[in-house]
C-alpha cells in the first residue's frame, strides 16, 4: 500500500509539474518573479557586486525579460548554476530561462529538448599561453599540458582540434574558470583554453597582462545565448523577442537617452511598432504595448549593454568584432518587428 | 687509643647545580635536537626550511594592502613588491560571512542567533552549569529559526507547542507500551500543527521579522547552519539506528542495516547531487521544499549513518555482563538502555562522534559544487569571478582555512576536555 501511495504521489507531482510547464508566462506573472538561471560567476557576464547585486552582460538579458513581463527589472530570483547543474535546473522547472553563456549546439537543442531563443554573444574558443613560451600559433602546441573546464563544449573542441592537427596534449581538468587560472598561473599547465571573451576577462586581472598572449586561432564556433524549455513556444517567443527588441533598438538608434522622446511617436513606423505607439505587437505576445520600451529602459539597447559590461572602455576590453551589428559587418541581426 | 682518622660527615653537602650540559635549555637542545649525527642534520635542515618560509612569507604579510578597490589597485600599490592583497577580505567580509544576498540591515539576526547558540549549548556541554538553563536550550531551535529565517514568531511558537505537546503525551502514556506512547504523541503533535497552521495564517505580522528565504543564506553562516543542524539531528538519529541494528526484531534490524550500509556506501557528493538535481524532478516547480532543506536532510542521513556505526562500536565494547545485569534487576528495554547501557557506550563513543562531526562541519563546504554559496562557494564563485577580484587566491583561501581551523580546533579541544572529565579510560 505504501509503495502505491508513493507512486501515486509521484504521478500527481508529475502531472502538476506538466500542467505548470504549460504556461510559463502565466506562472511568472502569477508568481511576480522571474526565476533566471545564471552562472556562479564569469567576469563581465554575470557577477554579484560588493552589494550583492547581480551585474553583467547575461544578467542584463534576465533583467530585460523581467522588465518586459513584470514591469520590474529587480523582480528576479537569480539562480546560480554550474556547468553541470544548469540543464537539470531548466528541465526540472526550477528556472524559467537560462542566461548563462551557454553554447547553442545541436544536441542541447534537440536531444536535451531546449530551445535557444537567439544569440547574444558570438564567441569562439581560443588559447592563452605565457609569452616566454615563445608560441605564436596554436598549431605549435604539440605535447602541451592544457587546463580545461570539465562538462563544457570547450573540452570536446579541444580534443577535436588536437586530433585533426595530429597533435597530442595532456589535459588538466578543473571545475571552474578561476581554478583554471590558478593552475595556469602556478605553472600546472602551459596553456589555458576557454572562450576568448573569458580569456580576455581573466587576462585583464593578471599581475602583468602583457606576459601572456592570446593565440590567434579560433578553434570553434561558440554562439552563446539564452534558452528555455521545449514545448512552451509562447514563453520562448517572449524571451526571443525581448532579446530581438534590444538588438533592433540598436539598429534603429534607440538608446536609453532618447527612449522617452522616441516612444512618443516618430516618423519611423518600425520604431513605433517596437515602442508600442503603433500596432499591437505586445498584445500578440500576451504582454502590453510598452513591453519593449520597458526592456530597453533597464540598461539601454544591445550596444549599450555590451559597452557597459564588457566593451572596450571596461577593464575586460572586448572589441565588438563579430558582435557588431550587421550593418557594421558583424553578425548581430534581428528579424524585423512587423 | 690511636686517633680515629676516619671521616664521618656530620652534615649534608648542599645541593649543587647540575653541570651546564645537563640542565635547562642546553640539555633540552642536546637531547632533542642534537642527540645523534642524523638528528643534527635533520635539525639543521628543519631550521633552514623554517627560516626560508618565514623569510618569504613575512614580507608578504607585512606589505599587505588593506585599502584598495580592485586587485589592479593592489598591484599598483605594491609596485612589484611581494605582498598580500588583504583588501579583498575587508571589502567582501560580509559576503564571506553572510553570503551576498542576506540583507545587510539584518546581520544582527544571525549574529544574535550565534551568541544564543553558545548560551544554549553551554548547559549541554558543561555539567556544572545550573540545569534550569536546559529550558533555554529546548526553546533555542525555534528561536533561532525565527531569528534567521524571519517571519511571524507565531510559526515558531506553534512548532514549539506541538513538540511540547508530543513530549507531554509521551510522558502521560509511557507507563504503558512504548510504541503506543510514541504513536499518541505523534498524532497529538500533528493535530496541533494542523490547527496551528490556521492560527499562524490569521496573524502574520505578530513580531514579524523580514523574511529571508533559504536561497539567500550564504557564506560561513551557511556552513555553520548546515553543520550545526546536521550534527544535532544526526546524533539522536544515529543512536536510534545503532540500537535498531542490534534489535532482535528482524524488520527494524534490516531497515537499519540497509539504511546504514546504503548511506555509507555512497559518497556524500553523490547524495548532494541527488538532493540538488534528482529530487527537483519529483516535486512540482513551486514546492516549498527548498534546496537548503534537501541538502540538510541528505547531510543528516549521511552523518547519522556514520554516528550509528561509532555508537555500535561503543555498544559492542561493553561486556555482555552489563546487559545481563540490567536484565537481572528487572529493568525493561528502555530503562536498561537509558540507565545502564547507553551512558557507558556513549562515553566510549565520544572521540568517534566528535571526529565524525568535525568532519561533517568541514564537508559542508562540498555544497559549493552544487552552486550553493557557502564560504568556499562564495570564494570560488562570485568573488574570484568578479572583475574586481579575480586573481586573489591565497588571501581568500587562507582566510577560509583560518576560520575553519578556529572552529574545528575548539571543538576537538572541547572533546578532549570532556573525555578527561568523564575519564573514559578508567572505566
Amino acid at each position: 500500500m505504501k509503495t502505491s501511495f508513493i507512486l501515486g504521489a509521484v504521478t500527481v507531482a508529475g502531472l502538476t509539474a506538466g500542467a505548470a510547464f504549460a504556461g510559463t508566462l502565466d506562472d511568472v506573472k502569477a508568481r511576480g518573479k522571474l526565476n533566471c538561471g545564471v552562472s556562479t560567476g564569469v567576469p563581465g557576464f554575470a557577477e554579484p557586486d560588493a552589494n550583492g547585486v547581480w551585474q553583467g552582460f547575461d544578467v542584463a538579458v534576465c533583467r530585460a525579460v523581467a522588465a518586459a513581463v513584470l514591469n520590474d527589472s529587480d523582480a528576479i530570483e537569480f539562480v546560480p548554476t554550474t556547468g553541470k547543474t544548469r540543464f537539470t535546473a531548466l528541465a526540472s522547472g526550477e528556472i524559467d530561462m537560462l542566461a548563462r553563456n551557454t553554447t547553442w549546439t545541436f544536441s542541447r537543442d534537440v536531444d536535451l529538448k531546449f530551445e535557444f531563443v537567439g544569440v547574444n554573444y558570438y564567441d569562439g574558443q581560443g588559447f592563452m599561453a605565457k609569452a616566454d613560451l615563445g608560441v605564436s600559433s596554436a598549431t605549435e602546441l604539440d605535447g602541451a599540458t592544457v587546463c580545461i573546464q570539465t562538462g563544457t563544449t570547450t573540452e570536446l573542441n579541444l580534443a577535436d582540434f588536437f586530433r585533426s592537427n595530429n597533435m597530442s596534449y595532456e589535459a588538466v581538468p578543473v571545475e571552474t574558470g578561476s581554478e583554471a587560472v590558478t593552475n595556469y598561473l602556478a605553472g600546472a599547465c602551459d596553456v589555458f583554453t576557454t572562450d576568448r571573451s573569458a580569456l580576455a576577462a581573466r587576462r585583464a586581472n593578471f599581475e602583468v597582462p602583457t606576459d601572456h598572449v592570446v593565440l590567434p586561432e579560433i578553434v570553434s564556433k561558440e554562439p552563446l545565448g539564452p534558452l528555455v524549455r521545449h514545448g512552451d513556444n509562447n514563453w520562448g517567443d517572449v524571451v526571443r523577442w525581448t532579446l530581438n527588441a534590444l538588438i533592433t533598438a540598436e539598429e534603429l538608434g534607440v538608446t536609453s537617452a532618447n527612449l522617452e522622446e522616441m516612444s512618443k511617436g516618430t516618423n519611423n513606423p518600425e520604431m513605433n511598432r517596437l515602442l508600442g505607439s503603433e500596432g499591437n505587437l505586445g498584445e500578440m505576445l500576451g504582454l502590453d504595448a510598452e513591453w519593449a520600451k520597458r526592456a530597453i529602459a533597464v540598461s539601454g539597447n544591445y550596444g549599450e549593454i555590451f559597452e557597459n559590461n564588457i566593451g572596450a572602455a571596461t577593464i575586460i576590453g572586448l572589441a565588438r568584432g563579430v558582435n557588431a551589428k550587421w550593418t557594421d559587418g558583424g553578425l548581430i541581426y534581428s528579424p524585423p518587428f512587423r | 687509643m690511636s686517633e680515629d682518622n676516619s671521616f664521618v660527615r656530620k652534615e649534608m653537602i648542599s645541593e649543587r647545580i647540575p653541570p651546564a650540559a645537563e640542565r635547562g635549555l642546553v640539555k633540552w637542545v642536546r637531547e632533542n635536537l642534537f642527540s645523534s649525527a642524523f638528528n643534527t642534520i635533520m635539525t639543521f635542515i628543519s631550521l633552514w626550511v623554517i627560516y626560508s618560509i618565514i623569510v618569504s612569507v613575512t614580507p608578504w604579510f607585512l606589505n599587505g594592502v588593506w585599502d584598495a578597490k580592485t586587485v589592479r589597485e593592489c598591484y599598483d600599490l605594491l609596485d612589484g613588491k611581494s605582498g598580500a592583497c588583504f583588501a579583498v577580505l575587508k571589502e567582501r567580509f560580509p559576503q564571506l560571512i553572510y553570503g551576498f544576498k542576506y540583507p545587510s540591515s539584518e546581520y544582527w539576526r544571525p549574529n544574535l542567533a550565534t551568541v544564543l547558540l553558545l548560551i544554549a549549548l553551554a548547559p549541554i556541554l558543561f555539567r556544572r552549569l545550573p540545569r534550569q538553563l536546559l529550558i533555554f536550550s529546548a526553546v533555542y531551535p525555534f528561536l533561532a529559526f525565527w531569528l534567521i529565517w524571519g517571519g511571524s514568531i507565531l510559526t515558531s511558537v506553534s512548532a514549539f507547542l506541538g513538540c511540547a505537546l508530543a513530549i507531554i503525551c509521551y510522558r502521560r502514556f509511557s507507563s504503558g507500551s512504548f510504541a503506543i506512547a510514541v504513536l499518541v504523541s505523534l498524532i497529538a503533535a500533528n493535530v496541533w500543527w494542523i490547527i496551528g497552521g490556521y492560527i499562524v495564517d490569521l496573524n502574520k505580522s505578530l513580531l514579524a521579522l523580514e523574511v529571508v528565504p533559504s536561497r539567500d543564506m550564504g557564506g560561513f553562516m551557511l556552513n555553520l547552519l548546515l553543520g550545526t543542524i546536521a550534527v544535532c539531528l544526526s546524533i539522536p538519529l544515529g543512536i536510534a539506528l545503532a540500537l535498531g541494528r542490534q534489535s532482535g526484531m528482524p524488520i527494524i534490524k534490516w531497515i537499519c542495516v540497509v539504511f546504514i550500509e546504503f548511506i555509507r556506501g555512497v559518497p556524500l557528493i553523490t547524495l548532494l547531487f541527488v538532493a540538488n538535481v534528482i529530487l527537483a524532478f519529483f516535486f512540482p516547480p513551486d514546492t516549498s521544499l527548498d534546496l537548503i532543506l534537501r541538502v540538510l536532510i541528505m547531510m543528516t542521513f549521511f552523518n547519522a549513518a556514520y554516528i550509528a556505526e561509532v555508537v555500535r562500536g561503543g555498544l559492542a565494547a561493553l561486556s555482555k555482563g552489563q546487559y545481563e545485569a540490567a536484565d537481572s534487576i528487572g529493568l525493561d528495554y528502555t530503562q536498561s538502555m537509558r540507565f545502564i547501557i547507553l551512558p557507558q557506550a556513549l562515553k566510549i563513543s565520544i572521540p568517534g562522534i566528535v571526529n565524525v562531526s568535525v568532519g561533517m562541519l568541514k564537508d559542508t563546504t562540498l555544497v559549493s559544487i552544487i552552486s550553493m554559496f557557502d564560504l568556499v562557494g562564495m570564494i570560488r564563485g562570485p568573488i574570484l569571478s568578479s572583475t574586481d577580484w579575480n586573481g586573489v587566491y591565497w588571501e581568500l583561501f587562507g582566510a577560509a582555512a583560518a576560520i575553519f581551523f578556529v572552529v574545528c580546533f575548539s571543538v576537538s579541544k572541547y572533546s578532549q576536555w570532556l573525555e578527561r572529565q568523564l575519564e573514559t579510560d578508567k572505566r
